[in-house]
């Protein structure tokens, strides 16, 4: 896993003239599932939103492999962004279209299967998320867990090499959450995918994080970067400790 | 009974639970640290254990007093919970920085406002760029939306507005031939009122009635139905699909306005004489032939063009308000309800500067 899949390096986020985060330098390895944490605030989401091309660098870059994300035109941003889903944090599902639609939209408009093999497709991917049988329901019709899922079978249609996860877990209750977290481990090992979650769950981080970085809302940058047991087995700084042993149980202090 | 007390070089505060005032405590203290210099602040309480949060209040702020002149306090006798309680709050942080929300300066209001003016009239300019821009791709035949989409649109621009705009229209072409027929009466020229209504009807009052109810009923609709995609993220979940949101949302919107709101106005052409012709039956006295024939002879094919073209013009800049305001809204529940008003005001406001425009050219031009 050597192979670096996505390259950050000199990032720096601001909302007009507000500084958010400056000099965020980190690779992600492709096939892990590296995690963003950080305080309320410190611009997690605004990260993600960066890495998913909704919002431009102030100043700079992302690579994609080879390929500079923000250097290029429109159309080089496009082709990157058609290897990726995106799992938003409240689903994000098109809500004047069934689930089914929704799934089918981007198979119709990318794709040249055929209308036959989409269906099976789409129904294909809705029972990977344990929602076969939910076609033809409309995202007001099913549940705010339900409609995560289903953003999740919506953002494999096109079988991505990237997920990007931004919390998931939010407004799930436990049971669900640790079933969507068995989920993108399977989905990891399956597909080969390289996961990106944006969370500060720490059941999920411990659980399925292979590195991450820690955006820290006071310093305006990254404080912490490496592999998950290591940050919690020796934390760089005090914040870091707080973060990361706050609500452990002892019996959840052992690493495997 | 006095609230402190010096003795002893100390200052006391005897707080009750409640009969004080705390503008009062703040200036008597006050006068105290200036006068007397006390070495100790000593808080107490009137009754034991009797403590709310004015009480707190009260100790913050002669605490904040006694800062100021290094003076220690002494809350020995207070109970446990209100120290506890007390420690919890913090001066607020000195970053050099205020963060207190001062009342704004007239100039830099001034320079504010007109700084978001010219960041709103670039964001309708670049707005209407984007539009023409789709419209161009769905020419070329390249655009990405949904025929689904459109036929739904147009079904509820178009015949679902049939009946309101056909009532009020029906009761613009009463209230015309009622107002015509007063004056004209006084004249012996009640035929007129046929004239006034079909001329005013098919050249001003027909398109702007129909795009005045449009704004409030499809321009509301489209900016509320935007501005909660925007706060659910869909129109993010359109763009890393790599679908232009443009084409996606907007597209299908305008496009369902700018078919529709053309033939709404010939519809409404067509009720609003009907109304005139109502009342110059039934209380004119003009006969039903006459009155159709004096119709006729009262406008041409230029006078119906002109309403729909300017019908078409009314239909597209509601369409244009309604999404702009949708495309650009705030992510929360209150700024949706801001983008659907705005919305309204914005197109009916544009509507009828349109309309002075056009009836300035239509003189002009001889129209």
């Amino acid at each position: 896993m050597t192979d670096a899949k996505i390259s950050i390096r000199n990032l720096t986020m601001a909302y007009g003239d507000f500084v958010i985060q400056r000099d965020l330098e980190f690779d992600i390895d492709k096939g892990e599932i590296f995690i963003i944490m950080g305080d309320s605030g410190s611009g997690k989401s605004t990260l993600l939103k960066h890495l998913i091309g909704l919002m431009r660098p102030a100043a700079g870059s992302i690579h994609y492999g080879d390929t500079d994300y923000w250097g290029g035109d429109e159309a080089t941003r496009d082709a990157i962004s058609r290897q990726f889903g995106v799992l938003y944090q409240s689903g994000a599902l098109w809500s004047s279209m069934t689930l089914a639609d929704n799934i089918r939209l981007p198979l119709v408009s990318y794709t040249d299967y055929s209308e036959r093999d989409i269906a099976e497709i789409v129904s294909f991917k809705l029972s990977l998320v344990g929602l076969a049988g939910f076609e033809d329901y409309y995202p007001s019709e099913i549940s705010g867990g339900m409609k995560k899922r289903a953003g999740l079978a919506r953002a494999m249609a096109l079988d991505p090499d990237i997920l990007f996860f931004d919390e998931p877990s939010a407004g799930l209750d436990p049971i669900s959450s640790k079933r969507l977290d068995d989920l993108i481990i399977e989905l990891r090992d399956g597909l080969g995918a390289t996961i990106v979650i944006v969370t500060h769950e720490l059941a999920s981080i411990f659980a399925i994080g292979d590195r991450g970085i820690f955006v820290d809302a006071d310093a305006r940058t990254q404080t912490a970067l490496g592999p998950i047991a290591d940050l919690r087995r020796s934390p760089p700084n005090e914040k870091i400790a707080e973060f990361l042993n706050r609500g452990a149980s002892p019996n959840e202090g052992q690493l495997s | 009974m006095s609230l402190t007390q010096v003795s002893n070089s100390n200052f006391y505060v005897r707080l009750p639970v409640s009969g004080y005032d705390l503008e009062h405590l703040r200036r008597e203290t006050q006068s105290v640290f200036e006068s007397d210099a006390p070495k100790t602040v000593i808080y107490q309480l009137a009754e034991p254990d009797a403590w709310n949060s004015k009480t707190l209040a009260a100790i913050n702020l002669v605490d904040a007093i006694s800062k100021k002149y290094g003076t220690p306090s002494d809350y020995a006798a207070l109970p446990e919970g209100v120290g506890k309680i007390l420690a919890l709050s913090k001066p607020p942080v000195d970053d050099g920085k205020n963060h207190e929300r001062s009342a704004a300066d007239l100039f830099l209001l001034v320079g504010k406002k007109t700084l978001d003016a010219v960041k709103s009239s670039r964001e309708t300019f670049a707005f209407i760029g984007e539009a023409l821009g789709s419209f161009k791709r769905l020419f070329l035949g390249k655009a990405q939306y949904q025929r689904s989409d459109l036929a739904g649109f147009i079904q509820a621009v178009g015949p679902q507005a049939l009946p309101i705009i056909g009532l009020v229209n029906l009761l613009l072409g009463v209230i015309l031939a009622f107002m015509g027929a007063v004056q004209l009466q006084q004249f012996g020229a009640e035929i007129y009122v046929a004239n006034l209504v079909a001329l005013g009807q098919t050249r001003e009052i027909a398109p702007m009635m129909t795009a005045i109810v449009l704004a409030g009923r499809t321009g509301a609709a489209y900016a509320a139905q935007l501005g909660t995609m925007q706060v659910n993220e869909e129109i993010d979940a359109l763009k890393t699909f790599g679908f232009s949101p443009m084409d996606f949302l907007v597209l299908p919107r305008m496009a369902a306005l700018a078919i529709m709101t053309p033939v709404l106005v010939l519809y409404a052409d067509a009720i609003g004489i009907f109304g005139g012709y109502l009342i110059g039956m039934s209380l004119l006295g003009i006969g039903a032939v006459e009155y159709v024939v004096q119709t006729q002879n009262a406008i041409g094919l230029g006078d119906i063009a002109l309403g729909v073209v300017k019908g078409s013009i009314f239909g597209i800049l509601v369409a244009i308000t309604g999404c702009m305001q949708g495309m650009n809204s705030g992510r929360s529940a209150s700024a949706v309800g801001d983008a659907a008003t705005s919305a309204v005001v914005n197109g009916i406001v544009a509507i009828i500067v349109a309309t002075a425009i056009f009836a300035v050219l239509t003189n002009a031009l001889g129209i």
